[in-house]
């Protein structure tokens, strides 16, 4: 067989790809909901949403839970879970973090004035690459953080009643 | 009883399959031009087995046969028959028997038409398919195998995913299977005209029927799939560049191009290597959809089979076929020599196939790049519509004027003298353009150039027809429906674009909104029971004060039990010149409903010039030259 360029870059092109779908293929459980929970939130820098302030890991307090809520206002689940957030809201114990999912700062804005607010901070994932970190498939997705920052549950959809009793369950415990 | 059946038809069509391997490659070592008729029986064996076992798997869904674990995890008794039938290639198992199925079809009727010409072409055909269709049917019974039993028996199966109880759903696998899986016979028709040194010529004409089946059924494929998606995601588009989209169009664009190119090889005996090239990735770019699909790599509705094991099986299947049809091609030493006309049918022909790789280069690029980044950098991006359409759109305005200029031209060399009618047409398509664009809205450069040329593919393939019909000589009816086709397409997609509108509003019953001149009354609230679901349906009424039109739209939530899910059922009114298109969502806790109304323009215009491009090819595949 003569060896000639065309055939050398055309083989090595194709085994790169392999190559990658063979890595892909092991590297995708990573984002599995068993792996995230009881491990650490890693260091995250999220934009807020009306500034562009941003919020580190290092702003989670040491002496609160706090439930991150990943959310969107054309996300029509995410209106069901609405009166759950906003009923543990009056949680003391909890901090609420909202990040807005790939959606319009205005649309955002209006759905929340609309519902009213659960959030003590909204955040901003416009491009929905920083929700990734909490391991997300579709939203809405919830993920509560105890007082070390272990992430100790997710919820995936939308929060229920019996979810909402849990995490007051959890919270509370001494 | 019926699992021991399945499994004793698919050892049955396994063995079968041995066999014509084993007889196939006996019989190509003998010296003789006679193909032995065992080989010929053992095929028709093959293809009633394979067929009984399809059968068998519809027969135990239609009777919920919940023995078996694949009808168990995707039937219920309570659904109705025809998405019972569905839900056997709604699955991973049934839908890979489905597949194999097509394989098996196909090698046979290939077979059946060509055994007779040429020995030693036919019979490495048949070798090369049946070691793909062994490859299938043992990842079929190793790990996906859909006569698997369970026990004890449940008594009530878990059933089919609503937004899969479709009827634009239920055909939209076949036709999809029928396209790129039936794409597998001109692969191994390649590899045997490579290893049996068959004549060019010979070759293209023996795959040009099946390239044009197979592109067919895949243009409609597609076609159902996203009129589905239309209709039941309720974002109110098509098109939305999801990678399972982008898998089923990367094999399209090399099955467009080899439809095209085969045609120079017919004719001319040229682009023989380039043929085959196109051949042999048509089959690997839909294996490999079909592994980013079903591995999970890609998350969405076709992910049913997050499997890890059965992901490796395709991609160690992908890698071995790669590499084999990489070692037979590299072996035929023969270059092509040819010389064209710069305006010559060949050249315009090899041009439509310039611009189908950069299609295709474009698309897959952008539906693995993800994955790439995924893996090497550990950032995920997302590659989105702007990508594409910035891509795409440019490009799309030569290749419809080339689109339009091609048909006309002869083959070998012309002296094209038609300039004075080109320039007409073209004067004219700017004329209708800027009528549009000063009486109804003015739209961006790029949609002008766009709408321009589709306009001048339009009206140039209409003048060349009447001229043509008048004088009574031949005229090529498929490719001028096809051409036609997809400018109409074009138009209309870019029309629809730049015309629609969206509203998005909260609403209670009783209430009436009014935006710009459309008012919006919600008028009442209805509660249903159906058969395998519960419904709420609201009632609308849209009034254009300034069109003077009014219409009623009911959009419904429904409530399925089996599994338990809510689904969005958008309400749509169709006529010729609009669709309107509303979805109503509840907002808990309130008495607000979420209302998303559009008015789109010509949606009925794209789906049909969709149709009219994919029946040029069904109708070249029968009609007799």
């Amino acid at each position: 067989m003569k060896i000639s360029f065309l055939k050398i870059i055309s083989i090595s092109l194709v085994v790169f790809a392999l190559i990658v779908f063979f890595l892909a293929l092991n590297i995708d459980k990573r984002y599995s909901t068993e792996k995230i929970v009881g491990k650490n939130v890693d260091n995250f820098e999220i934009i807020f949403l009306n500034n562009d302030a941003v919020f580190k890991k290092q702003d989670l307090t040491n002496d609160k839970y706090h439930l991150i809520n990943i959310w969107a206002s054309w996300c029509l689940p995410c209106r069901k879970e609405h009166p759950i957030l906003m009923r543990l809201k009056k949680e003391n114990n909890l901090i609420i973090v909202g990040i807005n999912f790939k959606d319009k700062k205005l649309n955002a804005n209006d759905f929340l004035r609309e519902l009213g607010n659960p959030y003590d901070f909204s955040l901003s994932d416009k491009d929905g690459t920083k929700s990734i970190l909490f391991g997300v498939y579709g939203i809405p997705e919830s993920i509560l953080i105890d007082k070390k920052h272990k992430i100790i549950n997710k919820f995936i959809g939308p929060l229920n009643v019996k979810d909402y009793e849990d995490i007051l369950q959890l919270v509370n415990e001494k | 009883m019926l699992s021991n059946l399945g499994n004793i038809l698919l050892f049955g069509s396994t063995f079968v399959t041995l066999s014509i391997i084993y007889f196939a490659y006996q019989n190509l070592k003998e010296k003789n031009i006679i193909i032995r008729k065992n080989i010929v029986y053992l095929s028709f064996f093959q293809i009633t087995l394979i067929i009984a076992s399809f059968l068998l798997l519809i027969f135990a869904f239609i009777f919920s046969d919940f023995s078996l674990l694949a009808v168990y995890q995707n039937s219920h008794t309570a659904k109705p028959v025809f998405y019972k039938i569905a839900g056997v290639w709604g699955n991973h198992e049934g839908s890979l028997l489905l597949w194999v199925n097509i394989m098996v079809i196909f090698s046979f009727l290939f077979f059946l038409f060509n055994y007779k010409f040429n020995k030693s072409f036919s019979l490495y055909t048949l070798l090369v398919q049946n070691i793909l269709i062994l490859g299938f049917l043992m990842f079929l019974i190793s790990n996906s195998n859909p006569f698997f039993k369970i026990l004890p028996v449940p008594l009530e199966g878990l059933g089919l995913n609503p937004i899969l109880q479709d009827p634009a759903l239920a055909i939209h696998p076949p036709l999809l299977y029928l396209g790129f899986v039936g794409s597998s016979i001109y692969f191994s028709a390649a590899m045997a005209a490579i290893l049996s040194n068959s004549n060019g010529k010979n070759f293209a004409s023996s795959i040009r029927i099946w390239v044009l089946i197979s592109w067919s059924f895949q243009s409609l494929g597609i076609i159902v799939g996203s009129i589905w998606a239309y209709y039941e995601l309720g974002w109110g588009g098509f098109w939305f560049w999801d990678p399972v989209e982008n898998a089923s169009l990367i094999p399209w664009f090399c099955m467009t191009a080899l439809a095209h190119s085969v045609l120079v090889l017919e004719k001319r005996g040229y682009l023989y290597n380039w043929v085959l090239i196109l051949s042999i990735i048509t089959f690997i770019s839909s294996v490999t959809g079909t592994f980013l699909v079903r591995s999970g790599i890609l998350n969405s509705v076709h992910t049913f089979a997050n499997d890890p094991a059965r992901g490796m099986y395709i991609l160690v299947f992908l890698s071995l076929m790669i590499f084999f049809s990489f070692v037979i091609f590299f072996k035929r030493k023969i270059n092509d020599d040819f010389y064209l006309e710069l305006i010559s049918k060949e050249t315009f022909i090899l041009s439509n196939n310039w611009f189908m790789m950069f299609y295709l280069a474009t698309v897959f690029i952008g539906t693995i790049y993800p994955i790439f980044t995924q893996v090497l950098y550990d950032t995920k991006i997302s590659v989105g519509p702007p990508f594409y359409n910035s891509v795409i759109a440019p490009i799309i305005i030569p290749f419809l004027i080339m689109m339009a200029i091609g048909p006309k031209i002869s083959w070998i060399k012309q002296k094209y003298n038609d300039f004075k009618s080109l320039v007409l047409i073209l004067i004219l398509s700017c004329i209708i353009n800027f009528l549009i664009f000063f009486f109804f809205k003015s739209y961006n450069l790029l949609s002008n150039l766009i709408i321009i040329s589709s306009l001048f593919l339009i009206i140039h393939s209409l003048k060349d027809f009447i001229i043509n019909s008048k004088t009574k000589s031949y005229y090529n009816l498929p490719s001028f429906l096809s051409h036609t086709g997809f400018g109409i397409l074009m138009l209309f997609i870019m029309l629809n674009h730049n015309f629609s509108k969206e509203y998005d509003l909260n609403i209670k019953v009783g209430e009436t909104k009014k935006i710009n001149n459309i008012e919006i009354n919600f008028k009442d609230l209805k509660i249903e029971k159906r058969e395998n679901y519960n419904v709420v349906i609201g009632n609308f009424n849209i009034l254009d004060s300034k069109k003077n039109y009014q219409k009623n739209l009911n959009p419904e939530i429904r409530i399925y039990n089996n599994p338990q899910t809510l689904t969005f059922e958008s309400a749509i009114k169709t006529n010729l010149q609009q669709d309107l298109y509303l979805t109503m969502s509840n907002i808990d806790g309130s008495d607000f409903y979420n209302v998303k109304f559009q008015i789109k323009p010509f949606m009925l215009w794209i789906w049909f010039a969709a149709f009219l491009t994919a029946s040029g090819g069904l109708l070249r595949t029968f009609l007799k030259k």
